[in-house]
């Protein structure tokens, strides 16, 4: 209950970053300001402050003021308040990595129910093409994709999905995890096909469309329940890698992975840039992977009676 | 040149040239200073410890057009003539080298004769011999020297030479007489930069036997101090004593202190900063991290060395390419883009100075201007917003997608978000594409990416107001579909290109009415053309470890690196 209550505590924070932006910070939190100004303690101070020691070079964003409506957690080196795009960024994690995981989760139900219920032909393409898949190394594999849609979108038929947005990363990250989901389902439906049931409801001459939904997939789903969470959490860690390395969400939108990169540059002078960042993803995959294991101990009792052997 | 591709001279040398043109010998003996006017032998010896994150590419010094290891082919590598090894503005005076004295120019200017100097020997021990300088010239065109095409073709013979390589004789353009130990270069045409053009390290004279295409990693014998023992791209370079270096001229190739440079390739710019810190290492190539910049200037501030660059960054925008095919939209961007603003961004005030103009100040031709401003004023006092988005309206432009391409370090991808939010604010849909440094100069320069705008950087490869106006603003450098295409905005105006030819011809016979003409045209491009942005002027930080000493920097190629005291 407690990782469900931080998860839903983290998802409200960030649903509500465009009211605190509008209504409580009031700033703009995709624009540069590299000349604002804000009111601190009676005075005006410069949210990017030019070095006065020593030779004077260098200039660094304002820390963290710890005050709730005014830069809370200091400024980027574009001026902008970084908990305001803590909040965005946190909206747009959890935006790919939901819909991403949700995306991967259908399709490789699909294929492993496919490739396990009818086997044959269709079983040795599915399974060739998630062994293909599978043997690149992941994040390798999501960088390539990355790089050559995220420089001329994807055209596809009919399909024209713009460089910059946001759907881009949400169906890389889905493609490339569906061979890790799909491959064990395609075992658990082949397991399945030859138990007492289902050979029963073959032997009445059902339909397959009746003993896929009827039989199988009622007993595969508590695992794609399991899986779910699990796969936010792996697919939050993969967009804000990607975006780490700028090949994931586009300036100037955030998520957890593009204020880590902000960070990097700031880490002597303004650590709080990326280290806040690092703690939400920390403390979301950590709730979601906890959430997981609390939905298979739900759905699977005897798994935990065999953990606890 | 780009910082970590590459660099382009006049001043000085142009009175020389104009002299010479006349018929005149000019003679610059010796040695006005050298870069230490006086050899203080108590301090040699000791090893220097060079960081660099990456390596420069190929060791070959008619090949590599990187100023990382040009300033190493200072004290390692000589031509005919070299740019004196001095401190300040001395340091763009082209002096003779491995020749007697500068050349005799005459036939009006298109035939130059070196006598060479005797008793030089290469740091394999083979004696310097008029061969060797005609087989050097050869090699700039076998080896696909990267200005073979733009500046040495102008050699009699050369263009066939660019044409086949292979074949390369330059007969008739490169005379020899080894009884008198002299070299006559002929010229199709005169040209005002020649010298200039000798004296960076492409000049550079190699013995015969050297390979005829790109040695890669394989050091070649060169005549300066020091010589190259070992070069490994993945782990480092060592440059040791020449065994058979004997000064001749102080002001063109000094004596080195250290016995050994030594120049690390790995680290992160974070941990080499760190290392210099604790006296680990001695100096820094990388541009230094912005948030060590303040660390640095209170606690390290005797070991920060700190030099006005002739170079700028600038927006270059496509000409051809909507919206920026549009003067107004050109010109609104002029006004909306805040220097200063950007300059924040690079480190500061103390480390950049806002610009206008092409050239950049104390350049040949340099006429301070500012034809974008608010309030108009010849100096920079700031953007104009109001008028920037009353000029996007009038365009009709209003509402365009516009990417911006930039390399993916932290400096420039700080500045292209600036610039995709002014773009933004003042109506276009600006988005920003980060590449890596080792690509993006090229995509940029590509017609076949359409590129509409880009933030790039441009350093000088020698003292020349040409150097920028005419190699990245004319029509004839503006190759499309082409990855080798300087002129980036893909601008071309053919009365401009003829003043820019009429400027550079009366450069050899009149210096001060050639330099008032490139000023004239320098502030013409801006205020009728606005091809580009220009942002700002840097300076170059060198940090250097406590136990150093002698720091010298030259305008032309940057801190002497031979020159430092590590004892």
């Amino acid at each position: 209950m407690a990782a469900l209550g931080v998860v839903l505590l983290v998802v409200s924070a960030c649903l509500l970053a465009p009211f605190y932006a509008h209504d409580i910070a009031h700033v703009d939190a995709f624009s540069s300001n590299l000349n604002g100004q804000i009111r601190l303690n009676g005075k005006w101070v410069s949210v990017l402050q030019a070095n006065t020691q020593g030779l004077g070079l260098g200039v660094t964003p304002i820390g963290p003021t710890w005050h709730f409506s005014n830069y809370f957690l200091g400024a980027d080196n574009q001026g902008r308040d970084v908990f305001t795009r803590l909040l965005y960024g946190g909206r747009a994690t959890l935006l790919i990595g939901t819909t991403s995981a949700v995306i991967c989760c259908l399709v490789a139900a699909v294929l492993g129910l496919a490739a396990g219920y009818f086997g044959g032909v269709i079983d040795w393409i599915i399974s060739r093409v998630f062994d293909i898949v599978w043997a690149f190394p992941i994040y390798l594999l999501a960088i390539s994709l990355s790089v050559i849609l995220l420089t001329s979108g994807l055209n596809v038929g009919p399909i024209h999905i713009g460089a910059g947005s946001l759907l881009l990363p949400i169906i890389i990250i889905a493609a490339v995890f569906v061979p890790y989901v799909g491959r064990p389902l395609r075992g658990i439906v082949l397991s399945l096909k030859e138990r007492e049931f289902v050979q029963a409801a073959i032997g009445s001459g059902a339909s397959d469309w009746h003993i896929i939904t009827r039989e199988i997939l009622p007993n595969v789903a508590p695992t794609i329940i399991v899986f779910l969470p699990l796969m936010v959490a792996f697919d939050m860690l993969t967009e804000s890698a990607l975006s780490f390395l700028s090949i994931g969400v586009q300036p100037p939108s955030a998520s957890w992975g593009t204020i880590i990169q902000d960070g990097l540059g700031l880490l002597y002078t303004r650590p709080w840039v990326a280290i806040a960042p690092g703690l939400g993803l920390v403390l979301t995959a950590g709730a979601l992977n906890v959430l997981g294991d609390g939905f298979r101990d739900a759905f699977d009792p005897k798994a935990k009676l065999r953990g606890s052997i | 040149m780009l910082r970590n591709q590459t660099m382009k001279s006049v001043g000085a040398s142009l009175a020389a040239l104009a002299l010479s043109t006349l018929g005149v010998v000019s003679v610059l003996p010796g040695s006005p200073a050298g870069a230490s006017s006086t050899y203080q032998s108590q301090h040699a010896g000791g090893t220097l410890k060079l960081l660099a994150s990456t390596a420069g590419g190929t060791l070959d010094p008619q090949v590599n057009y990187t100023l990382q290891y040009w300033q190493l082919y200072q004290a390692s590598y000589d031509g005919l003539v070299s740019f004196q090894k001095v401190s300040g503005a001395a340091s763009f005076q082209v002096v003779p080298d491995l020749a007697v004295a500068m050349p005799k120019v005459t036939n009006a200017g298109k035939t130059y004769t070196f006598v060479l100097r005797k008793g030089i020997k290469f740091s394999n021990g083979k004696p310097v011999t008029v061969n060797d300088v005609l087989s050097s010239f050869q090699r700039l065109f076998k080896v696909s020297n990267p200005n073979s095409g733009s500046w040495y073709n102008v050699i009699v013979g050369g263009p066939a030479c660019v044409t086949t390589p292979a074949t390369c004789t330059l007969k008739g353009g490169v005379v020899l007489n080894a009884a008198t130990n002299t070299i006559t270069v002929k010229l199709l045409h005169p040209d005002a930069e020649f010298l200039d053009q000798l004296a960076v390290p492409f000049g550079s004279v190699l013995p015969a036997s050297a390979p005829t295409k790109d040695s890669g990693s394989t050091p070649i014998p060169g005549t300066g101090a020091y010589q190259f023992k070992s070069y490994s791209p993945n782990t480092g370079i060592v440059m040791t004593r020449n065994p058979y270096f004997k000064v001749w001229s102080a002001a063109a190739q000094p004596q080195g202190y250290p016995n050994e440079i030594d120049m690390t390739f790995g680290a992160t710019v974070e941990s080499e900063v760190t290392a210099v810190q604790n006296g680990q290492a001695d100096w820094v190539f990388d541009p230094l991290p912005a948030d060590r910049l303040q660390q640095l200037s209170t606690k390290f501030a005797k070991q920060l060395n700190i030099h006005s660059l002739t170079a700028d960054w600038y927006l270059p925008m496509n000409t051809n390419l909507a919206p920026f095919n549009n003067l107004k939209a050109r010109q609104a961007l002029n006004y909306a883009i805040d220097k200063n603003a950007a300059i924040k961004l690079f480190g500061g005030k103390l480390l950049a100075q806002p610009t206008c103009t092409i050239l950049p100040p104390g350049f040949p031709g340099y006429v301070q201007s500012c034809a974008y401003n608010k309030g108009g004023s010849a100096s920079y006092a700031g953007p104009d917003l109001a008028k920037a988005k009353a000029l996007v309206a009038a365009s009709g432009t209003k509402g365009t997608a516009v990417a911006i391409v930039v390399q993916n370090d932290p400096v420039n991808s700080a500045v292209g978000q600036y610039v995709q939010s002014v773009l933004n604010s003042i109506g276009y849909k600006a988005t920003v594409k980060s590449l890596s440094a080792n690509i993006q100069f090229t995509y940029i320069q590509n017609t076949k990416n359409k590129v509409q705008i880009s933030l790039t950087q441009w350093y000088q490869d020698y003292p020349a107001a040409s150097d920028f106006l005419k190699v990245l603003l004319s029509c004839a450098e503006f190759h499309p579909a082409s990855d080798n295409s300087i002129n980036i905005a893909g601008f071309c105006n053919k009365p401009l290109d003829t003043k820019m030819n009429t400027a550079e011809t009366r450069e050899l016979v009149n210096p001060t009415g050639a330099n008032a003409l490139w000023g004239q045209i320098d502030q013409q491009m801006m205020s009728k053309y606005a091809p580009w942005v220009p942002l700002f002027n840097p300076k170059q930080i060198d940090f250097i470890s406590s136990r150093v000493g002698n720091y010298q920097f030259s305008r032309q190629f940057y801190m002497y690196v031979d020159q430092l005291w590590v004892k």
